[in-house]
């Protein structure tokens, strides 16, 4: 291990990281520290110039089910949920068979379609926003939830594929070998040998996915306006204009908005850290 | 067994080809989607970028017009400047996150914990992160003024100043950056080879040295995805822009992807073709590196399966 296990070092040396631990997680979190403290204090202690003092008193329920019961923040919050569910399915569905038909078949173009998903998925977005806007609004998909989760689908593919693929590559090939001298069809290797076996990758990409659409904030204002339809991350940015100095709601709101995939990490660590570092360890 | 004499009542054209076919059967309907909404675009946009088009009526061709246009464009150049500002500092975010990585690479208790909530600035949106540091930058009650005034240093409005603003907006989005680095090298971290940290230490080697010469080489793996998602990150930048000085003061802190962005679908025109072009030069940007990263990739999977 490097560096020196701390259990190792002198007791002193280990004193100090003991107690450099929180010292270095408060300056890291401070900012966000700081919106914590900025959520819980009244809309008062802004006015009298107390933004870093004690809060005058705690105004969590009232902050808080302010954001709840008097904003869109709650419609801004369905309209996520449903945009990131259904893309999390789509893109699982989809790039689960690209996955398993990259990563299993040898075929002549087999690397080139892996490449094209490859260098898709690394392509600027503005490349693709003026078609994408138009065949939106050619669907008549303009300004509705569809709309984003179709293009959200597609664009993401990319990464999953190459996610699923490198995946598939890497489970035990002898597999789908001894099942095909068993005179299994192809189709059910994928759904009764390879899909079980994809189960942790699937949560992984799952959980990355619903991260990444969740906190999209380019495709929402592109393709969407208004909070019919707009996610909470556009929808923070009206809040902004529409609370401007209220930083105590702005505050709330902030956390509320930040809160699902901060839940999400939380309860699936294991599979989001394994999906981030896929290939950072060989 | 029923598959078996199925087999061999109906040898039909799909079961002899059975192999040859089914990739592309499980292919079709990714690729289809995956060409329409973001291969196709790609050519769409070059294709628009020799028109002059507001989106709505008729588009009249200007050839390599627009490209001439923004070869006279200040606000293009800045914007150019501006990105490779970006791409230069961002990737600060690599050694900082192995930095963090290798402090908080121990085994105490809570460490988990500690992991977890470092890598927090990752899991929230840029938005959220860009509006918690417009605050923290705030020249009136900013908590960074407010330490600059415990040395004496009188306040700076980082947003507002055109020398400070492109740093401001970077260091906040290295915030996130280098929480996503540590990540990757403390998976890296873990895969280290103990027997050769070993016979380094037997060899005389630490501190520096070591990390230089045995640790640093066994993590080229995770350096690489690191410069990958950075120099992506870097390209992408738009968010923490958009929310923190919507391109301002003066401009001066627009990148490509936000000029392009302002150009094609504000208040201040709808000149699709225009945007395009921009869009165009920013893609030929990122093609150089994607270039290079496919080529990595293959290089590697030369030696697969």
């Amino acid at each position: 291990m490097f560096p020196t296990p701390i259990d190792k070092t002198s007791r002193s040396w280990q004193l100090s990281y003991q107690a450099l631990l929180p010292v270095a997680l408060i300056f890291w979190l401070l900012p966000l520290l700081a919106v914590a403290v900025f959520s819980i204090k009244p809309g008062a202690d802004f006015t009298t110039g107390n933004y870093w003092g004690f809060p005058t008193s705690f105004e969590f329920a009232t902050n808080y089910g302010k954001v709840f019961f008097a904003s869109d923040m709650p419609r801004y919050m369905l309209n996520s949920v449903m945009i990131t569910v259904p893309t999390m399915i789509g893109c699982v569905v989809l790039s689960s068979m690209t996955g398993f038909a990259l990563g299993v078949y040898k075929f002549k173009s087999n690397l080139w379609i892996f490449f094209m998903f490859v260098a898709g998925n690394f392509v600027p977005f503005q490349i693709l926003m003026v078609p994408v806007r138009d065949l939106t609004l050619d669907m008549g998909l303009y300004n509705t939830i569809p709309g984003l989760v179709l293009f959200h689908i597609a664009f993401q593919t990319g990464f999953c594929t190459l996610f699923m693929r490198n995946f598939i590559r890497a489970l035990p090939f002898d597999l789908i070998e001894v099942a095909r001298v068993e005179g299994v069809a192809e189709w059910r290797i994928f759904w009764y040998v390879v899909l079980p076996l994809m189960k942790p990758a699937l949560a992984a990409m799952a959980v990355l996915i619903f991260t990444f659409i969740w906190n999209d904030f380019f495709w929402a204002i592109v393709l969407t306006q208004g909070a019919e339809s707009q996610p909470v991350t556009a929808g923070i940015t009206s809040f902004n204009a529409q609370y401007r100095a209220a930083y105590h709601l702005m505050s709330a709101g902030s956390i509320v908005a930040a809160l699902p995939p901060v839940a999400m990490f939380f309860l699936m660590q294991k599979h989001f850290i394994a999906g981030l570092t896929l290939g950072a360890v060989k | 067994m029923s598959s078996s004499t199925e087999a061999a009542t109906q040898t039909s054209w799909y079961k002899r080809n059975e192999i040859a076919v089914t990739p592309w059967l499980f292919l079709v309907p990714g690729v289809a989607f995956f060409l329409l909404y973001v291969i196709y675009p790609i050519f769409s946009s070059i294709n628009v970028s020799f028109y002059d088009w507001d989106g709505l009526g008729e588009a009249s061709w200007v050839g390599l017009g627009n490209y001439e246009e923004l070869y006279w464009d200040d606000a293009f150049y800045t914007s150019l400047r501006n990105n490779l500002i970006w791409l230069v500092l961002y990737l600060l975010a690599i050694p900082a996150g192995l930095f963090i990585a290798l402090f908080l690479n121990q085994t105490v208790t809570g460490i988990r914990l500690y992991k977890s909530l470092f890598f927090f600035p990752f899991v929230i949106s840029q938005v959220v992160v860009g509006l918690v540091f417009t605050w923290f930058y705030d020249p009136s009650f900013g908590l960074l003024n407010q330490f600059l005034g415990v040395f004496g240093i009188d306040p700076v409005n980082v947003l507002g100043d055109e020398r400070f603003v492109t740093y401001g907006i970077i260091a906040a989005g290295l915030w996130p950056q280098t929480a996503y680095c540590m990540i990757l090298y403390l998976t890296g971290l873990n895969a280290v080879d103990p027997e050769q940290i070993e016979a380094a230490r037997l060899d005389g080697a630490k501190g520096w040295r070591m990390l230089w010469h045995i640790i640093v080489p066994q993590l080229k793996p995770a350096t690489f995805i690191a410069f990958v998602v950075t120099i992506i990150g870097a390209l992408r930048s738009f968010d923490l822009i958009s929310i923190m000085t919507n391109g301002g003061p003066f401009g001066e802190s627009r990148v490509l992807s936000f000029y392009m962005f302002e150009v094609a679908l504000s208040e201040y025109g709808f000149r699709m073709g225009y945007g395009a072009s921009i869009a165009v030069v920013l893609f030929m940007i990122m093609l150089c590196f994607i270039a290079y990263f496919l080529y990595s990739m293959y290089q590697d999977d030369k030696g697969g399966r």
